[in-house]
């Protein structure tokens, strides 16, 4: 029962977060108005015909503004990941694999970074950057980076120890070679599961820095942006902060879900 | 013992180390001069001096390293340039107020977490167990900023039963400054009850199959004492120390939470240095947190090691 519904929850997630890359990647032909045009006469319009989700302070049509905004969220997510694993398999298998010196330094630092909160050290990185949704990708990217060098080494570690890692050493394989097509493949499973979590976690930290006023600059729409500017609205137009809100929450849970569902699947230890 | 105790500090000395040196690094990346950066919006020519002089910035850069790590040990972080006060002294000022904040929304989600995550493990597989576990999964997912919202709409505007921001000291009114923290604390800690929920509940199904359990319950004795006095007790153990490692989630969380509610406590104190570019609050800011962290984290393994006899072998 529980793994139909963890692998149910899984095909939810997937499906999610499909339904946000076509969004994003059709915004121009979904979003219904242009989100940066501004109507005086629909300030703070309520949800109706016109104005299916409302209008901000503004007048700008909340409904092409969260669609839009789905595009900037995910960008972030998937870019700062992508920083991540660039930077941190890499040095993680150099840890992992060539041990010694080298491997405890490389985890000294990986624990200085992670004794610096994730999103403090994020805040921290982007001030000194200067706000930009570039800046705020970078930002992600570097602060998550330590978790990956962790995860790698670890699992290099583990392979290194594999009686199919000792046989092509015997074979006298050079050590680029063991390590790409030797260790590598067999280290991937457990790396994709940590990406996939790990964008959620980067879109929620790109959603912060924008609430914070330190990632997409307004008037761009980002779904934190726009939260920032609803929190002074909520009285009187509660609209404003439940869309994008709702949109955070339902990609980032999507995308845990599909993490959760990934592991399950691709590692026997978590059944 | 005084072994583990010996390693476990030599061990901190390179993490400082690197921890301030990355800190350090951050003015780095400051583009131009990093006097008139670190200046602020004024540029006042008599900071600039000030910087200039304090960081030795006409000097190469291991030994400004050398002459700021030395300041910081002796606990000084700089001035800051906006509020014209020694950083180590802000951070201390606005400390009590998010430690305020940040014990209170531990207690929530002790009490939440805690309690999910005994009940969907003595449950295992039922509707219970389901509930709480999309509970779990709506806490992991849930952006704090968004629920302060959601709970100002609710609790402030519509009910009109709490404050919807502000701060009041305990010290002046006791019962307004609750009923002001509440809010914050429960978006604090509804993330946290979500992580809590996940241990206690993994921690509690390896308890209950172990042979301990089995005896206890062999014994005849209430299912309840079985749970709460033999199982659970055990099971604390790696609850409380992997809870002393969600600081650093409650840190993150204050300083959007305290941004949400207009709490002037630590999280604030950052946000505000962003945008005033009073750059050496935020570096002691950073400086402080991973300090913090790393203590606490140390704390968490030595009480680990002293209430599990198994490590002492």
């Amino acid at each position: 029962m529980k793994k139909l519904l963890r692998r149910g929850g899984a095909i939810f997630g997937l499906v999610v977060v499909a339904l946000f890359v076509v969004l994003a990647l059709a915004a121009q032909w979904v979003a219904p108005y242009d989100p940066l045009a501004t109507s005086w006469s629909a300030v703070r319009q309520a949800p109706g015909a016109a104005y299916l989700l409302g209008a901000d302070e503004l007048g700008r049509d909340v409904l092409s503004r969260v669609v839009w905004g789905a595009r900037a969220s995910l960008l972030a997510g998937v870019v700062s990941v992508c920083i991540s694993v660039a930077c941190g398999v890499p040095i993680g298998m150099l840890a992992g694999y060539l041990g010694g010196w080298i491997d405890a330094l490389i985890s000294r630092i990986t624990d200085a970074m992670l004794a610096c909160p994730f999103l403090i050290l994020a805040i921290a990185l982007a001030a000194f950057l200067g706000p930009s949704l570039t800046n705020a990708m970078i930002a992600i990217g570097i602060s998550a980076t330590p978790v990956f060098i962790r995860l790698t080494r670890a699992q290099v570690l583990a392979a290194k120890a594999e009686e199919y890692v000792e046989a092509a050493r015997a074979l006298g394989n050079p050590h680029l070679r063991i390590a790409l097509r030797h260790i590598f493949p067999n280290i991937v499973a457990p790396l994709i599961v940590q990406a996939t979590l790990a964008i959620a976690a980067a879109v929620i930290a790109e959603a912060s820095l924008s609430f914070l006023g330190l990632g997409q600059q307004p008037p761009a729409p980002s779904w934190g942006s726009m939260l920032n500017t609803a929190r002074n609205y909520v009285d009187q137009a509660p609209w404003m902060a439940i869309w994008p809100g709702l949109s955070i929450f339902l990609l980032v849970l999507s995308f845990n879900l599909l993490g959760d569902g990934l592991r399950d699947a691709l590692d026997p230890r978590h059944k | 013992m005084a072994k583990y105790l010996l390693r476990r500090l030599a061990q901190i000395i390179p993490t400082l180390f690197f921890v301030s040196v990355l800190i350090f690094g951050l003015q780095q990346l400051l583009p131009g001069d990093p006097a008139i950066a670190l200046a602020g919006e004024e540029r006042d020519p008599e900071t600039i001096r000030y910087l200039r002089e304090k960081f030795h910035l006409d000097e190469p850069l291991p030994v400004r390293y050398w002459h700021w790590a030395s300041g910081v040990l002796k606990g000084d972080l700089g001035d800051s340039v906006r509020i014209q006060k020694p950083v180590s002294e802000l951070i201390l000022e606005k400390l009590p107020v998010t430690i305020q904040l940040a014990a209170m929304a531990m207690l929530i989600a002790l009490a939440i977490g805690i309690a999910a995550g005994i009940v969907s493990a003595v449950k295992k597989d039922t509707w219970l167990d389901y509930v709480a576990n999309v509970f779990a999964l709506w806490g992991l997912s849930t952006p704090n900023f968004w629920l302060g919202i959601l709970l100002i709409l609710l609790f402030a505007v519509q009910l009109g039963w709490l404050p919807a921001s502000g701060y009041v000291s305990p010290f002046e009114d006791l019962k307004a400054n609750l009923s002001a923290m509440l809010m914050p604390a429960f978006v604090l800690g509804n993330a946290i009850a979500a992580v809590l929920m996940r241990h206690t509940r993994s921690a509690m199904l390896q308890v209950l199959s172990s042979d301990y359990v089995r005896t206890a319950r062999a014994k005849g004795l209430d299912e309840r004492v079985v749970v709460l006095k033999h199982a659970l007790r055990n099971a604390l153990i790696p609850i409380i120390t992997l809870g002393a490692l969600e600081f650093g989630t409650l840190l993150s969380g204050a300083v959007l939470t305290e941004q949400v509610f207009s709490i002037p406590g630590f999280g604030k104190l950052i946000v505000d240095a962003v945008f005033n570019r009073d750059y050496l609050v935020v570096q002691g800011v950073v400086l402080f947190t991973a300090t913090v962290y790393i203590t606490l984290n140390l704390l968490a393994d030595l009480a680990y090691f002293l209430v599990n006899p198994r490590m002492r072998t």
